[in-house]
């Protein structure tokens, strides 16, 4: 038994991490330069598996990188430029102290700045991991692009996030990708899919923020630094694949189009072509300008392992897309001032309709609110003096509502002053024994081309049938409950029975002898056949081991919660529509 | 204006000190000419001549004059600091104009000419005024300095501090150098000066301080070794420097001060040297610098400057994709979750139920940030105009941001465990059948609970002993009470012999032990039983016994006691041995010898097998085939060998307290109930452990039985159900017991939080009779 006695945490999980302020010290960067360079770098804290052992014995709360991490970030070329600009800063304060103003304009000029191109592509080795990385870049840009240029960052950050945010735009109308968009309380969620990657942005409404001020605009301005970089590459490349010139130009009809006479009244000259771009109505520019886009018919192969029944799914599901792809082609629509704007243009031109606006909400409306040829006209508010007979006017959630549905619902619920139907998320995929709201079957009804139902009292019907459906459906142990209960009842009843037997014939009176003639109880073998399942089973349960029982008892308990919300769910939605109705006949009565 | 003035024109010289009150310009000039290598006093000089010039163009104003007083001109003094620049401007012009003004113009006129300021309201006459001020005051230092020339001849002999008093040529040396001597220094002529007579003692310096009015003025000199009074100057000088002042009262340290060098091209050169010559050449190093910048610029490596632009610019970053690049810390990369989805809730329309109503909507203010399943309140909104912003949308990307970098991330797998697979697969109930299943008879009668029950050998009878101080006899098929036997106390325990060749039940109550002769069945074995009963012999020597003995008579006789046995301590339990003639009755009481007897009822004979028990014993029981006894106490069931009288294992039951136990018909196995819930199953070969623990009951177990030949066993618990379980045991050593349970048999209701007292299974039959708080026993079959 030679050898040296092992030491406490020279070896394994101990010397695999470090801990923050050792990792700092390493770097010799201050808190605030080590915060950034994580930021940049995408490197993150681990939570070891053995926290004590890691913290060498101790409890005490600590972050803890990968020591390989760290190492990884000695390399960096960027942390020799905050060095270089932590000089930078002293030099100038010195020579604002002198002032000795020539040389702080000299120092302004020889501002020391510094690429993250080669830590995207570090990080980001393939185009396709950007792309997934990229929901977090796209919602800071269009959070960050709405910032006022008022000094919480800098105003060319602003105009770079807006700039990136409206490429963004333009390629997802260009190549038609947008999905799912979702109109909630926080702001306008749009998802996309971009070369079969699922992306999510959120916008927020068009209002100027409250800036908080418990928020560090240090760390987001860093995070949108790296952002911009990312998106910036993210965009050439999506311009490449679809062959538009990058920066994004406007193509030439596109172009003539927004030649407007008052344009230098509107924007800077610098300015002007950003806000054409941003106003979404003309389409892009490209390398090769083949006008007739449209891609030849493309032959469908079964994939490797897959057989034709799959392979026919698949091209049906490629057809609906292409479908959904082209939901409103072919209509007009005209916006009226009230509404989003660039949120409803964007979206409408997503899905191939011609959209306009008044000449002087924005840049870059095409056609005017007396043109005859328009089919839908969007406004929000209650009533409007004139309107023209040929067209539909429809409060905005339409639009929402038939991109989610990816059917044109019918209008006659979405015209002026209607109380609107409720907006359901997208995003929501129901599993069995989650909670549905009604409006959703009925959506989905709709959606496999069944026939709404006209009355609305046969709705109320259905929905208390699907609703009792439900809850027929609970889990199997409510259901077991329930048999206990019955079975201990019917158990009770026969005690019951053989109590009064026994009683009479204890007290020994002369009975009233009878015989009736035997009813035969129906014989529910089905019914026994699942009861004495459900005893295998609560017998099976009672000789679980501790470990699997309270694992059991756990996941039982998550399910029953669920089940629980759910029917609390439609408990509350049974009690709001019968109070509705109640109000709504006792209106019918007075009058 | 003065600093262009000519250095050449020297006036009497004036001394520093005496000079009444100079101009800046004057003091500027005075370090110039020192620059210059002149003497200090020549120089002063300058300063009648910047008088003069001023005077001259003072007497431009002159035209004007009126009556003014001359107070308003010291009061005018005071802005003349602020006017500095005016007054170069003014001198300037004025200078250019009326240069050939001589210089000596009157002195006597600058009262007319202040007089002449005053009427104007212009800048320009305040700073003339000033002017002629400072013009009369150099007048008055003019006059001084004749005065002064006398003077100038005593100063050349000493004419530095360091040589003020040179009587005592030492030099600048620690004086107590001369502390031993009778001299202090030399003088000029090498004679010993002689330090004075110091007749002073400690008392004459007191003295003097209290008398000499001029003491505190009078100082030591070192040098000369005398006393020295300060004259009142001197005092006044060195009041004066304390105050950090300057020594010169006259000197005005806050003289406004004159731009010297201004951005104003004056007509003259600040000084008269001619340029030097090598400002004429061209630098040979400048031109080769230049040059090589030029040649740098013209090849192009040096570009000119030029705004840059701060527009980043893009390209196809991702144009070759080396899988190499992918490096392993790609696969170590743990990517960020992405944000959760929204749900229906949060739509600014969403359906009705998914807004919350005013208690949820407390219960949700009331709750912490984090602990909000929600991170905002559902809203609904009758259109989206109506839709304002998102208060916290910053706050929530930045918590986004916050996450990204600064949350420990962690991989986890999560398993997906279906419920169902972690249910251990068991042989069905069915195929493990017969066991009881469905509740057949009840037996009532009794008014208090039923504490015990048991079955005569054969099956057919019943015996169940209550709290209402009756022992009642059952037909076990018709439920019928046959007998009923009344004894002085609740019945604690009952057992029926296990002999099938008597009759004979032992009944305790109380202290008492009674053995009855129910007189049931086969009637020859019944008399057969009181015939060896009393066919007793008293022994010839009677031992003193811990036991009573005595032999019922009368009613009790006829009701079928035969036997009564008194012992010191109320009998919790009786046990029959295998064979029916022994008999262990338990007295638990914690801490006494006596805790368990045995009985021989054939010889009447007691005997006490502990000397000391451990504990209280709760049960015993007898090992149905060899002769081991088991005691069960508190925690521990032990085991004794009767033969060898030794211990042989003591198991531990893992609870609390042991409240029943029951021995297996092979006798490997024994099963303990506790009141803590549990039923532990020992396997003796295996372990002094329980094989397995089963914790089928939710409140205490009063009573667990195992069936003669059927492998069941059953526990009666006080939550009011039995279950029946299937304890298989394998002749094969190298198999474990299989246990099932296979039937949770309700019947007996609960009362005073008591449910099943007793259970005890059919000896042939897979029937089990349950005794309950409710006070009836039940019959499962």
């Amino acid at each position: 038994m030679g050898g040296l006695q092992k030491k406490k945490y020279e070896s394994g999980s101990a010397t695999n991490y470090i801990s923050r302020n050792k990792a700092r010290k390493k770097l010799s960067l201050s808190l605030a330069d080590f915060r950034r360079l994580c930021i940049l770098k995408g490197i993150y804290p681990h939570e070891p598996k053995h926290k004590k052992k890691v913290n060498k014995g101790s409890t005490a709360q600590r972050t803890f990188y990968l020591l390989k991490d760290i190492r990884f970030l000695l390399h960096e070329p960027v942390v020799g430029k905050f060095r270089e600009y932590k000089i930078f800063v002293r030099k100038l304060r010195k020579a604002y102290g002198k002032a000795e103003w020539g040389s702080v304009e000299r120092l302004k000029d020889n501002k020391p700045t510094y690429k993250l191109d080669h830590i995207v592509k570090e990080r980001y080795p393939t185009f396709i991991d950007a792309l997934r990385d990229v929901d977090d870049a796209l919602s800071m840009c269009f959070l960050f692009s709405t910032f006022a240029r008022t000094g919480k960052c800098h105003v060319q950050v602003i105009q770079l996030c807006r700039r990136l945010s409206v490429e963004w735009m333009n390629y997802i109308i260009a190549s038609r990708s947008l999905k799912k968009v979702f109109l909630s309380i926080k702001g306008i969620y749009y998802q996309a899919e971009v070369l079969g990657q699922t992306i999510t942005w959120l916008v927020p409404y068009q209002f100027a923020h409250d800036h908080p001020t418990d928020v560090d605009y240090r760390v987001m301005a860093t995070f949108t630094e790296f952002y911009t970089t990312l998106l910036g590459f993210v965009n050439f490349r999506l311009y490449q694949t679809l062959n538009l010139i990058y920066p994004p130009k406007l193509d030439g009809k596109g172009e003539t189009d927004l030649k407007a006479d008052f344009e230098e009244d509107y924007a800077m000259d610098s300015e002007s072509y950003l806000e054409k771009l941003s106003a979404l109505s003309a389409s892009l520019a490209r390398v090769v300008s083949t006008a007739e886009e449209e891609e030849a018919e493309m032959d469908h192969f079964p994939a490797e392992g897959e057989d034709m029944e799959k392979m026919e799914a698949r091209v049906k599901a490629q057809q609906e897309e292409d479908k959904h792809k082209k939901l409103f082609e072919g209509l007009k629509f005209f916006l009226n001032r009230e509404v989003p704007r660039e949120s409803l243009a964007f979206l409408l031109r997503c899905f191939g309709a011609q959209v306009s606006w008044d000449k002087s909400l924005c840049i870059g409306s095409t056609y005017d609110i007396t043109d005859e040829t328009i089919t839908h006209h969007v406004v929000d508010r209650p009533s409007l003096d004139k309107q023209y007979i040929n067209r539909y006017y429809i409060q905005p959630q339409w639009v929402y509502d038939c991109v989610n549905s990816k059917i044109l619902l019918p209008v006659e619920d979405y015209f002026l002053g209607v109380t609107l139907p409720p907006h359901l998320s997208p995003f929501v995929e129901e599993k069995e024994g989650d909670y549905v709201p009604p409006e959703r079957q009925k959506l989905l009804a709709l959606q496999r081309g069944e026939k709404p139902v006209a009355e609305q009292d046969e709705e109320d019907e259905d929905e208390e049938e699907e609703e009792d459906e439900e809850e027929d459906d609970d889990d199997d142990d409510a259901e077991e409950e329930e048999e206990e209960e019955e079975e201990e009842e019917e158990e009770a009843e026969q005690e019951a029975k053989l109590k009064d037997m026994e009683q009479k014939r204890t007290q020994g009176k002369a009975l009233s002898v009878k015989v009736t003639p035997g009813k035969a109880t129906p014989d529910n073998r089905q019914r026994l056949e699942q009861e004495e399942k459900a005893e295998e089973k609560r017998l099976a349960i009672m000789m679980m081991k501790k470990k699997d029982k309270y694992l059991y008892d756990k996941i039982m308990f998550g399910k029953k919660r669920k089940v629980r919300e759910a029917n609390k769910m439609a408990a509350k939605r049974k009690a709001l529509d019968e109070a509705s109705k109640s109000d709504r006949r006792k209106k019918s009565k007075k009058q | 204006m003065p600093e262009s003035g000519p250095e050449t024109q020297l006036n009497g010289a004036m001394s520093k000190v005496k000079s009444k009150k100079r101009n800046v310009e004057e003091d500027e000039e005075e370090l110039f000419t020192r620059d210059s290598g002149h003497l200090d006093d020549s120089d002063e000089g300058n300063d009648d001549l910047s008088d003069s010039e001023e005077s001259v163009f003072s007497g431009l104003e002159d035209s004007g004059s009126d009556d003014e007083s001359d107070d308003d001109e010291e009061a005018e003094e005071i802005d003349s600091a602020e006017e500095e620049a005016d007054i170069n401007e003014n001198g300037k012009s004025t200078s250019e104009a009326e240069s050939s003004e001589p210089s000596t113009k009157t002195a006597g006129k600058p009262q007319t000419e202040d007089k002449t300021a005053k009427n104007r309201k212009l800048k320009k006459e305040k700073h003339e005024a000033e002017k002629d001020e400072t013009e009369e005051k150099s007048l008055k230092s003019d006059r001084a300095s004749g005065l002064n020339t006398s003077s100038q001849v005593d100063e050349y002999d000493q004419d530095t501090s360091d040589e003020e008093d040179i009587r005592n040529t030492v030099g600048n040396i620690p004086m107590e150098w001369y502390k031993d001597y009778p001299h202090i220094g030399y003088d000029l002529d090498g004679k010993k000066i002689f330090k004075p007579i110091r007749s002073k003692d400690e008392l004459d310096e007191f003295l003097d301080k209290m008398d000499n009015p001029d003491y505190w003025r009078t100082v030591h000199d070192k040098m000369t070794g005398t006393d020295i009074r300060l004259s009142d100057e001197q005092v006044d000088l060195v009041h004066r420097l304390q105050q950090g002042k300057f020594g010169d009262v006259n000197f005005n340290e806050y003289e406004p001060a004159i731009d010297f060098f201004s951005n104003e091209v004056m007509i003259h050169p600040v000084t008269n040297r001619p340029e030097d010559k090598r400002s004429f050449i061209p630098s040979l190093i400048e031109k080769e610098k230049v040059g090589k910048l030029v040649h740098a610029i013209k090849m192009g490596w040096i570009k000119p400057r030029r705004p840059k632009d701060t527009t980043p610019q893009y390209y196809d970053l991702w144009a070759q994709e080396d899988p190499n690049a992918i490096l392993g810390r790609h696969k170590m990369h743990i990517p960020a979750p992405k944000m959760r989805l929204p749900g229906h809730e949060e739509s600014y329309n969403p359906p009705p139920e998914y807004l919350l109503t005013e208690e949820e909507r407390l219960a949700w203010e009331q709750q912490d940030p984090e602990d909000r399943k929600l991170n905002f309140l559902p809203q609904k909104y009758p259109c989206l105009r109506a839709v304002p912003a998102f208060s916290r949308f910053i706050h929530e990307r930045f918590e986004r941001c916050l996450d990204l970098y600064l949350c420990p991330r962690q991989r986890k797998m999560r398993v997906n465990v279906n419920p169902e697979d972690l249910i251990p697969k068991l042989p069905k109930p069915k195929d493990l059948q017969p066991f009881p299943t469905t509740q057949s008879l009840v037996y009532r009668g009794h008014s208090s609970l039923v504490r015990c029950i048991s079955v005569s050998p054969s099956g057919q009878w019943l015996i169940s002993g209550s709290d209402d101080c009756t022992v009642r006899f059952w037909e076990v098929s018709t439920a019928r009470c046959l007998k009923t036997v009344e004894v002085s106390g609740a019945v604690k325990s009952v057992a029926w012999s296990p002999n099938p060749a008597v009759c004979l039940v032992a009944v305790s109550y109380g202290e008492t032990v009674v053995l009855i002769n129910p007189g049931l069945g086969d009637k020859l074995i019944c008399s057969a039983t009181d015939q060896l009963i009393s066919s007793y012999e008293e022994p010839e020597e009677a031992k003193e016994q811990a036991v009573q003995w005595a032999v019922a008579e009368g009613k009790d006789h006829d009701q079928g006691q035969r036997l009564i046995l008194t012992h010191p301590k109320a009998v919790r339990q009786v046990s029959w041995h295998g064979k029916g003639d022994y008999l262990a009755c338990v007295m638990p009481d914690d801490g006494s010898c006596v805790q368990v007897v045995i009985h021989q009822v054939s010889k009447r004979r007691t005997q006490n097998p502990f000397r000391k028990n451990k504990g209280m014993v709760q049960c015993v029981s007898f090992h149905p085939i060899r002769p081991y006894f088991f005691v069960a106490t508190q925690r521990y069931v032990r085991i004794y060998n009767l033969i060898k009288q030794e211990l042989t294992k003591k198991l531990m039951a893992n609870c609390k307290w042991i409240s029943s136990m029951a021995v297996h018909p092979g006798g490997d196995n024994v099963i303990c109930g506790s009141y803590d819930c549990r039923l532990a199953w020992f396997d003796l070969d295996l372990s002094t452990k329980p094989y397995k623990v089963l914790r089928h009951h939710k409140k205490a177990l009063r009573s667990v039985a195992y069936h003669k030949h059927y492998p069941l066993f059953a526990s009666g618990s006080d939550d009011g159900s039995v279950v029946v379980c299937h304890g298989m045991v394998y002749n094969d050593l190298l198999q474990n017991p299989l246990i099932v349970p296979v039937k949770v048999l309700k019947g007996h209701t609960i009362t005073h939080d008591l449910g099943v007292l007793d259970v005890a299974f059919h000896p042939t039959q897979p029937w089990v009779f349950s005794s309950g708080a409710d006070g009836t026993v039940r019959l499962f079959t």
